[in-house]
C-alpha cells in the first residue's frame, strides 16, 4: 500500500474530530438527566406518566383538533376526569412553571415547539 | 352475456350521467343547512350607537379579551371591531338624501360572518371555515399566511400580522393565545365564549344596548323580532355573501 501511514493517520484523524461528540461524552460526564418538578397538589394527570412523557404532544393536538376545528371543549380523560381541553387552562393550571416542567425536557432534547409562540404561560411562572 | 360495445358505451353513458346527478344534487344538503342547532347572528342599532359618538367601549373589550395589539404603524394594523365613514362601510347605499348624522359617522363594521364566505372558498389549507353555527372559524395552528383570505374578504374584515404582535399589547389575557407574525386574524364572534352561553364581549360591554346576539335559526328568538318589526341593512349585498351582521338605521 503506497503512503499506507498517511491514509490510516488521515482516516484516524477524520474519526477523530467525526466523533468528537462520542469522546467527549465518554471522556467528560454527559449531561444530566432533566428533573422535573411535577405538582404536589394534584395526584393524577389525565393519563399515566409514562403515556405523557411519550406522547404528550399527541394528545395536544388531538385536543386542539377537537376545540378549535370540532367545536368539542370537554373530554373524559382515561383517569376519569373531566377536562376542558386546553393547555393553558388544564394543563398549565398545575404545571404552572414552564421553565421547570415543559423547559426542562425540552431543552435537554433540543426540540423547540412553537405553542408559546401564542398560548400565554401563566404569571410568575419565569420567576 | 355477451356484452357488445354497443351496449357497454350505452351502460357507460349511463353511470356517467348517475355520477355526475349525485355530485349535483347532493343527498341531505338542505338537510344540514336546516338541520337543528342556532345560526349566529348580530345586530347593530345605529341610532343607539352614534349617541355616543366617541365611545369606543365595545372594541376595548374585544382586543382585551383577544390580545388585539396596537401597533404603530397603521399599515401593520390589526383590526377586529373598528369605525368606518358610512360611504366606505355601505359603499353600494345610496344615500343622497340621508339624514347627515348617519351619513357624516363612523359606522361600527366588523366580520359579517357571511352565510356564503369568500374568505373560506380560498383558503388553500382550509385554516378557515364557516361552521354550522354560522361562525366564519379559523384555525391559527393550520393558517401559513398566504393572505388569500384577506384579498378575497369585500369587507376587509380579515388582517395579517406583519410583524409579532405580543410587544404591542399593554396587558396580554392569559386565557386567550396571542398571534404570531404571519397568520391571519379577524372577529370570531366570541366562538369561546358561545358555549358558555355568554354574549359576545363588544355587545356586553355596550352601555347603550346598540349591539344585539342572537339566533336566527329560532323564530321566536328577540333577534327575529326586531328583524320582523324593523327595518334592517347589510353590508353590501349585492355581493351575494349573505353577512349575518344586520344594521338598524
Amino acid at each position: 500500500m503506497y503512503d499506507g501511514g498517511k491514509i490510516l493517520a488521515g482516516i484516524a484523524i477524520f474519526l477523530g474530530l467525526v466523533l468528537l461528540p462520542v469522546w467527549h461524552n465518554a471522556v467528560v460526564a454527559s449531561a444530566p438527566r432533566p428533573e422535573v418538578k411535577t405538582p404536589t397538589h394534584e395526584k393524577h394527570c389525565v393519563d399515566s406518566a409514562a403515556v405523557m412523557r411519550a406522547s404528550h404532544m399527541n394528545v395536544l393536538d388531538q385536543w386542539r383538533d377537537a376545540v378549535v376545528r370540532e367545536g368539542v371543549r370537554t373530554t373524559v380523560t382515561p383517569t376519569g376526569m373531566t377536562v376542558s381541553m386546553s393547555l393553558t387552562k388544564t394543563c398549565m393550571n398545575c404545571h404552572a412553571n414552564k421553565k421547570e416542567f415543559c423547559d426542562a425536557c425540552h431543552n435537554y432534547l433540543a426540540v423547540s415547539p412553537t405553542c408559546w409562540e401564542c398560548h400565554v404561560e401563566p404569571k410568575g411562572s419565569s420567576s | 352475456m355477451k356484452a357488445g360495445r354497443r351496449s357497454f358505451l350505452k351502460n357507460a353513458g349511463l353511470g356517467a350521467l348517475g355520477l355526475a346527478a349525485s355530485k349535483a344534487f347532493p343527498a341531505g344538503a338542505e338537510g344540514a343547512k336546516a338541520g337543528g342547532g342556532p345560526r349566529w347572528a348580530m345586530l347593530i342599532d345605529t341610532r343607539k350607537c352614534l349617541e355616543e359618538k366617541e365611545c369606543a367601549k365595545c372594541a376595548e373589550a374585544c382586543h382585551e379579551a383577544h390580545n388585539v395589539p396596537t401597533l404603530p404603524n397603521p399599515r401593520h394594523e390589526v383590526k377586529w371591531i373598528w369605525k368606518e365613514n358610512f360611504r366606505e362601510a355601505f359603499p353600494d347605499q345610496e344615500a343622497e338624501y340621508f339624514d347627515e348624522v348617519l351619513t357624516s359617522s363612523k359606522m361600527l363594521v366588523f366580520c359579517n360572518h357571511c352565510d356564503k364566505p369568500p374568505c373560506t372558498r380560498v383558503c388553500p389549507t382550509q385554516a378557515t371555515w364557516r361552521r354550522a353555527d354560522g361562525v366564519v372559524m379559523m384555525d391559527w395552528h393550520r393558517c401559513i399566511g398566504c393572505r388569500y383570505c384577506v384579498a378575497a374578504c369585500p369587507y376587509g374584515s380579515r388582517s395579517f400580522n406583519w410583524i409579532d404582535p405580543r410587544p404591542h399589547l399593554a396587558n396580554v389575557t392569559p386565557t386567550y393565545p396571542t398571534r404570531t407574525r404571519g397568520v391571519v386574524e379577524k372577529c370570531t364572534f366570541c366562538e369561546e365564549r358561545l358555549p358558555e352561553h355568554r354574549s359576545p364581549a363588544c355587545v356586553e360591554a355596550c352601555e347603550a344596548k346598540a349591539m344585539m346576539f342572537g339566533d336566527l335559526a329560532d323564530p321566536t328568538s328577540e333577534i327575529r323580532e326586531v328583524l320582523r318589526t324593523r327595518f334592517a341593512v347589510r353590508r353590501r349585498p349585492g355581493l351575494g355573501t349573505h353577512p349575518e351582521i344586520f344594521y338598524l338605521v
